[in-house]
């Protein structure tokens, strides 16, 4: 019974690792996936006294995805008040060329700078409106949010931590006596530790499993699911083939580091 | 005759200013039976301990079973234990293991057949009489139980030497008498060489055995 706690207080702390890693790993997924989604919606525009080369521009700025030319006709038809065809003509040619650049994600503040200087070097660019307030203000909303759950993740990485170094000195104490006893037999260190590290990656295969189902729960819930539908984006909660090897090789590594651990700081009994 | 332990001005301390033995010889010939006595704190069990290892000698030169154990690397000492057969005081029983598999332990370690291991533990187990109580844990036993599970464990894997640390110190009467008989029965039919540590010699030893006595941190044969 007690064996039976000391695994289980092992396998509850990994489990809590793993849940705020794979928490971590969502709310990147969401916020990477809402950023497309607010890409969508937004747009740059560019006013120009001549023609742009698109595919010049679309070179130099890996992130634009589209490059449209905006057509005068909505302006020229509020003035046109007896003006000739020919001259509604000239007057087209006339008027600066207006671009309305759309991305293929949502630019951070830095890259937005960026861009809006790259297409100011260019002679013909007279204005660059990036309608700066509204995006700032939808980029930190975006950042608060991950910067929260980020905080909560670490919280919950810390308190974990320390549950396993608590961990780590129960382990010590209960395998001590055995690798001692052990080595007062001649056995080898691999033998010793042997019974120590098949623990370890027994309790990191059970946390892998506890949290294989957790999640698998959580990516076909209904509830979940229908939150991240009304915010308009899809995303991938748990992918059982790939988050499953990232969330095992954690729980293996975290386990047999706590083993080594253990082993490096074993005494010799006299 | 052989020799199994050869000493030569042994020293043997646990801190830099006090020496517990200070400069013994003594040489134990292979198949001997020996008894080392004397007050409690004289330095018997500390003599016992270097003889498997646990206490590196201070000054002097100690070799049992061919390996000098001044200075000796981990992996010559590891070969020199999975040679001896060691009963402690306090019995350091594995207590999550049943008492079939501490029993094995040495098996193990030596990497014997697991067929061949079975059928030793089976029969030590009969030897110590407790083939009913091979699935129990230390715990669950009586002190004089234990102590028979640390003799069968001691001679699983037929040793050349025994050390027994005051192996009936604690012990009943029935429990003391399936213990000498054991090692008797070890000296006698296997030619084993036994050491044990005790405050007392049985009255009813039947085998030649040699007595050593320490005071005052020195050896001497007792004759």
């Amino acid at each position: 019974m007690k064996s039976f706690k000391n695994h289980l207080s092992l396998v509850v702390a990994l489990v809590s690792i793993l849940f705020s890693i794979q928490i971590f790993t969502i709310v990147e997924r969401s916020i990477d996936a809402y950023k497309i989604n607010l890409a969508k919606n937004y747009s740059l525009v560019v006013v120009s006294k001549t023609i742009l080369k698109q595919d010049i521009l679309l070179k130099n700025i890996p992130l634009v995805q589209t490059i449209n030319e905006i057509a005068p006709d909505g302006v020229i038809k509020r003035l046109n008040v007896g003006i000739s065809k020919k001259n509604t003509e000239l007057l087209k040619k006339t008027l600066p060329k207006f671009y309305k650049l759309k991305f293929y994600s949502y630019p951070s503040p830095d890259e937005l700078r960026g861009i809006t200087q790259k297409l100011k070097d260019i002679k013909a660019v007279t204005k660059v409106e990036t309608f700066e307030n509204t995006h700032h203000r939808t980029y930190r909303m975006l950042l608060l949010f991950k910067t929260l759950v980020s905080v909560f993740s670490i919280c919950v990485l810390v308190v974990t931590i320390l549950l396993i170094f608590k961990e780590l000195k129960i382990w010590q104490f209960q395998h001590n006596e055995r690798m001692s006893i052990m080595g007062l037999f001649g056995a080898p260190t691999w033998l010793r530790s042997a019974v120590l590290f098949r623990l370890a990656i027994v309790d990191a295969l059970l946390a892998s499993a506890l949290a294989f189902i957790l999640f698998v729960y959580i990516a076909s819930n209904q509830w979940i699911l229908e939150q991240f539908y009304n915010i308009g984006i899809s995303v991938v909660i748990f992918d059982m083939r790939d988050d499953f090897l990232i969330l095992s090789g954690v729980a293996l590594v975290v386990s047999l580091l706590l083993a080594t651990f253990i082993v490096l700081g074993h005494k010799e009994e006299v | 005759m052989d020799k199994v332990i050869m000493a030569e001005k042994l020293s043997l301390a646990y801190s830099k200013d006090e020496t517990i033995i200070n400069k013994v010889d003594f040489s134990i010939n292979s198949g001997d039976f020996v008894f080392i006595t004397g007050a409690s704190g004289s330095g018997k069990s500390t003599l016992l301990k270097s003889l498997y290892g646990a206490l590196k000698p201070k000054e002097g030169s100690l070799i049992v079973g061919g390996v000098e154990l001044n200075g000796v690397s981990s992996k010559k000492l590891n070969f020199l234990r999975r040679h001896l057969g060691i009963v402690f005081q306090d019995y350091k029983l594995i207590n999550e293991w049943n008492i079939e598999k501490n029993i094995m332990l040495p098996l193990i370690i030596n990497g014997y057949d697991k067929t061949v291991t079975q059928n030793q533990v089976d029969s030590l187990l009969r030897h110590v009489k407790l083939q009913h109580q091979a699935g129990k844990f230390p715990l669950e036993l009586s002190g004089g139980e234990q102590q028979r599970v640390a003799m069968a464990r001691a001679l699983s894997h037929n040793p050349i030497l025994i050390l027994a640390d005051e192996p009936t110190g604690n012990l009943d009467e029935y429990s003391s008498q399936v213990i000498w008989n054991l090692l008797e029965g070890a000296n006698e039919q296997l030619n084993t060489t036994v050491i044990v540590v005790t405050h007392h010699i049985p009255e009813t030893m039947n085998i030649n055995y040699k007595h050593y006595n320490i005071e005052f941190g020195e050896l001497r044969e007792v004759i």
